[in-house]
């Protein structure tokens, strides 16, 4: 199931499909996060507050504005942890 | 090579004591340490340099880079401790100074490498090492590795990289000396430059040869980690860590200036000062108004005399310096825990809506104990719109210790209330005016894109040395600054030209305000010295409303003449001008405000 970061639930478990153009797009990648990578969700702060996610054991935390352009597959059953 | 006299082996990590090393024909060598943020770089840093390091701004940038003097074999290098990068095709000014550093060239680079993160830390690595310069490799935290499950071949990974691979620990000592010993076998590796994604298909292949994972549980950290990030446990803690800091600022701060500073300057500075007095020919003569200031019933007072060697150094060293410091050492304990950008998240979303980023929080909070340094953090903020919204809100809303001490002094009799309405005021005066000025100004709020790494023990010496550093950069730039501030009250308030000012200005006072004309004398005094403003607002009969607007006034002008001189240096003269314009008129719309309210009420 296609959905963005910002929309995942918190433990979920997905793959990166797709970063958003230019500079932010960039600064993800060089933060290792691109296309095909398995993140999952660890929270996301109200007000459009920023999402955590969990890469390759590592925490990242990303603002509202670009998690919402950061299109993910979702695994399927979701329950996905630390590895 | 040269030796010194003392070892001719060689072989020590030193500065050597000999004072004069005959090296004089030698251009030392020079090192540079990259690596991406959180990785260890400053530890290693520190490990190989010492205490001799000096921090400045990269020329033209606001990005500050650490220098420093490494001794292998009696040979002096210079180390130079890059900007942490997480690549040098730049995404923002700390990675375009590291790129321009590399570009500039090196004799060695050391590329620190995070062992824990293996993928996203050779992405650097790989682009440092198409540069062809001679490098070798730091694999650092192989500790924190190993404790992970995660297996690293050193050799293999060596013969992949072709160039030499290190494993350390920077926080123990581990490794350094190995990694100095091999200093001399950097070279440049030579496998064939790979670009964009063939680099990352590349760094797949390195890191499927040499890296092995183990089975590994979700530990208790792991836990904690995942709470400080949760909306609620994460406020929660947010509010436990501000809580504690401020009490530990505290107690620190208090402890050093009641046990060592303040005895000091009293025992032995002050007697020293009666003595310089009687000098300069008494109280009247130019020099004794210049150095000693004026005297209080027939004393010198070392916080109101307001000469340069009175106040001049006592409000700097005795009263300010504490708290700087322990301030400095709290933040570098939360920095090194890696708390700070967990604090950012908590703040993001509130920060977003005044056109700033969660790490903006940093300089805000460090303005609380004083403006100055507050307003020097601002450097850490990516770009020239965010450093001007952050430095002028600190200046205008951010009450500095000084400044909440006068505002409990002037209140604090009439009632928590008061003290509160005040506080309110300031707390919405930062919102609101930092929401027009994300309105007004062009461009856009930078969205924050950060790594957090795991929560480690901080090491006591990587604490010192970094509270070394920010210590003596305040030594350095703060206390010229409040000299020069010192000196310039003292000539505004032996001339006339404050008298006709606030006579030309009581209008505005008492229409706008709702405060008697004879306010605006302590009120514009006040730009230059808050502690006598309030001493001489005191007997003036104001009723509790008036007395908040005063001190809502006085609170939102200047801060004091050194955060006006910082503005300056930070901002440029344009910029300056425009805040200090912000901030006269924020000041009487909010005190104008505050005046209609209490008449309603």
């Amino acid at each position: 199931m296609a959905t963005t970061l910002c929309s995942m639930k918190n433990g979920q478990t997905g793959k990166i499909v797709l970063l958003p153009p230019g500079m932010s797009g960039r600064r993800l990648e060089a933060l290792g996060l691109r296309p095909g990578k398995a993140v999952t969700k660890v929270s996301g702060m109200p007000f459009s507050g920023p999402v955590t996610i969990i890469l390759d054991g590592r925490q990242i935390a990303i603002g509202h504005g670009i998690c919402c352009k950061v299109a993910v597959e979702l695994f399927d059953g979701g329950g996905g942890q630390r590895s | 090579m040269k030796f010194c006299s003392h070892c001719p082996q060689g072989g020590c990590l030193r500065p050597c004591s000999d004072p004069n090393p005959d090296m004089s024909d030698l251009k030392p060598r020079k090192i540079l340490l990259v690596g991406n943020p959180n990785v260890g770089k400053s530890a290693l840093f520190s490990r190989l340099t010492g205490v001799h390091a000096v921090s400045s701004n990269y020329p033209g940038t606001t990005v500050g880079f650490t220098e420093g003097n490494l001794f292998v074999k009696g040979e002096r290098f210079r180390l130079i401790d890059v900007p942490g990068a997480y690549t040098i095709d730049p995404t923002n000014e700390a990675e375009e100074v590291a790129q321009r550093i590399l570009l500039e060239g090196a004799d060695i680079v050391v590329i620190t490498i995070d062992a824990t993160s293996l993928e996203r830390n050779l992405n650097l690595a790989l682009q440092v090492l198409e540069l062809g310069q001679p490098s070798v490799v730091a694999l650092n935290m192989v500790d924190e590795a190993r404790h992970e499950g995660v297996d690293i071949d050193v050799e293999a990974l060596e013969k992949e990289l072709g160039v030499p691979v290190i494993p350390t620990v920077a926080v123990t000592g581990q490794g350094i000396s190995d990694l100095v010993s091999r200093l001399d076998e950097a070279r440049v590796a030579e496998r064939g430059a790979v670009k964009g994604k063939d680099r990352w298909a590349r760094i797949g292949e390195i890191v499927r040869s040499v890296q092995t994972i183990g089975h590994r549980h979700h530990s208790l950290r792991d836990r904690i980690e995942d709470l400080s990030v949760h909306p609620g446990w994460g406020a929660l803690l947010g509010i436990f860590a501000i809580l504690g800091s401020f009490m530990a600022v505290r107690i620190l701060g208090e402890g050093m200036i009641d046990l060592i500073l303040d005895p000091i300057f009293e025992n032995f500075f002050m007697p020293l000062l009666e003595w310089t007095g009687s000098l300069l020919g008494g109280e009247g003569t130019f020099l004794f108004r210049t150095l000693i200031g004026m005297t209080i019933d027939g004393e010198i007072d070392p916080e109101l005399s307001f000469g340069l060697l009175t106040t001049g150094l006592y409000v700097p060293l005795v009263m300010v310096l504490p708290y700087v410091v322990a301030f400095y050492a709290v933040l570098s304990f939360l920095e090194d825990v890696g708390y700070l950008p967990r604090f950012a998240v908590l703040f993001d979303a509130l920060m977003h809506r005044i056109g700033l980023h969660g790490f903006a929080i940093v300089p805000t909070l460090l303005g609380l104990g004083c403006n100055v340094p507050g307003i020097m953090a601002t450097r850490i903020l990516d770009s020239r719109r965010e450093r001007f919204i952050a430095a002028t809100l600190i200046s205008v809303a951010i009450p500095c210790a000084g400044l909440q001490a006068m505002i409990i002094g002037a209140l604090g009799d009439l009632g928590g209330r008061y003290v509160l309405a005040v506080y309110g005021t300031l707390f919405l005066s930062w919102a609101v005016l930092g929401r027009i000025l994300h309105k007004l100004l062009p461009g856009f709020s930078p969205e924050l894109v950060v790594e957090i790494p795991p929560y480690r023990l901080p090491s006591i010496s990587g604490i010192g040395f970094k509270l070394w550093l920010r210590v003596k950069g305040f030594l350095i730039e703060a206390i010229p600054l409040v000299l020069v501030g010192v000196f310039i009250a003292n000539l505004l308030s032996t001339s006339a030209i404050m008298g006709s000012f606030s006579a030309f200005l009581s209008p505005l006072f008492r229409g706008v305000l709702g405060l008697p004309p004879e306010t605006a004398g302590p009120i514009l005094l006040g730009f230059l010295r808050k502690d006598i403003a309030v001493g001489m607002l005191l007997p003036m009969g104001l009723d509790p409303g008036q007395m908040v607007v005063a001190v809502v006034t006085l609170a939102m002008t200047f801060p004091c003449i050194a955060t006006f001189i910082v503005l300056w240096r930070e901002l440029g003269l344009r910029d300056m001008l425009l805040s200090i314009g912000i901030m006269i008129l924020a000041a009487l719309v909010a005190g104008g405000l505050l005046n209609a309210l209490f008449a309603l009420a």
